[in-house]
């Protein structure tokens, strides 16, 4: 019996992935949290951008959406929207694209769109956000999200965001000037391309989990890396530091607003 | 510009069958605005924005949209935005019609309409699902003329009424945004018409010479609404609700509790300063 849960030990490997001074293009839940992690333990100096045109924001507590308040309190800089996707993103000024997404298939590419057909959905989702615009300029993207076989699927019910499209060299010749997706951190361990086929395989898995396990909670017939890292459980000042975070959290969100009406 | 009560400003901006866009990234959402429109039973609007956030889902599940434009339609940390669902997976209250965009290329769709131009270009995409969309009226990729680069090109939005929430009004009518403003500058000036809501009027702005000021002149209108960007927030005047937020999921969830809601709270009061007393936010 381990004392962490599953979500932790991901939002901790995640953070791990993260160098300092890297610059970072955040997307909103798992991937926020990671980023923040990683900025409060062994990345102080990462450059952490919301969609929302905040540049270099070092918030004390985790944003509920992409523009709370907390990011544009605490950044270097706030621009307008336009902007962030142009000059820092489509300029090619984004080293790192964190993300997640509702669907992925085994190249990596992302679906937020529809589960079921598009023109009769059974469930909608939010759709593109800025998916597809960071999948094809950041340098590189990681990908955090848990896994089961629905999520993890052998075809995307739409393809909302590029990874590298049918494998291969298909992505290259695209023109997509990002490398696409490098790890994919799951609640089971890390997936990355493979080098020729850019299919994703397993590459790393967390304690107490075996490769059958993930197997069962992938949708296609999952590759295994001919050496398969242990990723090493959370260590306490990782997780005292994310418990800390999220708890200041909860405070801050719970915190009632009053707004002067006369 | 005229300044005027917020009822008579949406009364005169706001037709059935308009094409609206009420801007604001999360942040100067003019929610006070949105639900004038729901009391004055608008119809058949276009409704664009890049995030249709708890906004949208009201004036959807009020029955006020035909059509919407937008990037990202979820609770953002939070999850679905069930009357959005509902409309696009049961067609309730009325069917809803799509169009669909990565953020960027809204961004640029906003600029074009703000530059006079017929359409934004961005670099080309990878194939995706989103250039496939039945009746896609969205992307179409061009070569650059002077290099042969594929670029994506996407038409220009003119709303025929753009909305945003504002900071400060002052004496001679400038409108002030600080803080977190998207592409709202690029949504007004895009505009037919814009509304504008703010939190107060000053004599004038103690705001840096590089602030986003929307001169006098090109505003239709302003109303003075402390508290119209609530349950989302102003920088400086108040934080953004995220218990409301969270609480939204269970609202909307089922059609009755968001009827109920809607006619408890927007059709049963007089205006926002009402909402926000009854809502026990009002100090």
């Amino acid at each position: 019996m381990s004392d962490y849960s599953s979500d932790e030990m991901m939002t901790v490997t995640a953070a791990r992935q993260l160098s300092n001074g890297s610059v970072c293009f955040v997307g909103i839940g798992l991937p926020s949290a990671a980023c923040n992690l990683a900025r409060l333990t062994h990345a102080p100096d990462l450059v952490l951008i919301y969609e929302s045109g905040t540049v270099g924001t070092r918030p004390a507590v985790l944003p509920l959406s992409i523009g709370d308040g907390e990011l544009a309190a605490s950044a270097t800089c706030i621009v307008p929207l336009p902007e962030i996707f142009a000059h820092y993103l489509q300029r090619g000024r984004i080293d790192v694209g964190f993300l997640g997404a509702a669907q992925i298939d085994r190249f990596g590419n992302l679906n937020t769109t529809v589960i079921g057909e598009y023109a009769h959905p059974k469930v909608r989702l939010p759709g593109a956000g800025g998916a597809p615009d960071i999948m094809t300029h950041a340098r590189e993207v990681l990908i955090v999200m848990p896994q089961s076989p629905r999520s993890f699927v052998a075809r995307l019910d739409f393809r909302t965001s590029c990874g590298f499209l049918e494998g291969g060299s298909t992505r290259r010749s695209s023109g997509c000037p990002g490398a696409g997706p490098q790890a994919v951190i799951s609640d089971y361990g890390i997936l990355r391309p493979a080098p020729d086929s850019c299919e994703l395989q397993l590459t790393a898995i967390y304690p107490g989990v075996s490769v059958a396990a993930v197997r069962a909670a992938t949708g296609w017939p999952l590759q295994v890396a001919d050496t398969l890292e242990r990723v090493p459980p959370p260590q306490p000042a990782e997780l005292n530091c994310l418990r800390e975070l999220q708890a200041r959290t909860r405070a801050a969100h719970a915190h009632p607003v009053r707004i002067r009406v006369s | 510009m005229r300044v005027v009560p917020l009822a008579e400003a949406v009364a005169s901006c706001v037709q059935d069958g308009a094409s609206v866009a009420l801007e604001g990234f999360t942040h100067l959402i003019p929610f006070a605005a949105a639900h004038e429109i729901i009391r004055q039973g608008r119809r058949d609007l276009h409704l664009i924005r890049m995030t249709p956030d708890l906004i949208y889902d009201q004036l959807i599940g009020a029955g006020c949209a035909a059509r919407l434009t937008f990037s990202w339609g979820g609770n953002p940390g939070v999850g679905s935005l069930h009357r959005l669902r509902d409309a696009v997976e049961n067609q309730w209250p009325r069917p809803l019609a799509l169009s669909e965009f990565t953020h960027a290329q809204m961004a640029v769709a906003l600029q074009a309409g703000a530059s006079g131009l017929p359409c934004g270009l961005l670099r080309a995409y990878a194939a995706t699902d989103l250039e496939r969309l039945p009746g896609a009226t969205t992307i179409r990729t061009v070569p650059c003329p002077f290099t042969g680069v594929a670029l994506s090109a996407v038409p220009a939005v003119n709303p025929d009424v753009t909305i945003l929430h504002a900071q400060q009004l002052d004496a001679r009518g400038n409108v002030l945004l600080k803080g977190i403003v998207g592409a709202a500058k690029e949504a007004a000036l895009a505009a037919q018409r814009v509304l504008v809501t703010v939190e107060e009027q000053v004599e004038s702005f103690a705001a840096d010479l590089n602030a986003i000021v929307l001169p006098a002149w090109v505003v239709t209108a302003v109303s003075i609404v402390p508290g119209g960007a609530y349950p989302s927030y102003a920088q400086g005047y108040y934080p953004r609700d995220n218990a409301f937020y969270r609480s939204w999921d269970a609202i909307a969830r089922e059609r009755s509790s968001f009827t109920a809601w809607i006619e408890r709270h927007v059709l049963g009061v007089r205006d926002h300063a009402a909402l926000l007393r009854e809502l026990g936010v009002a100090a």
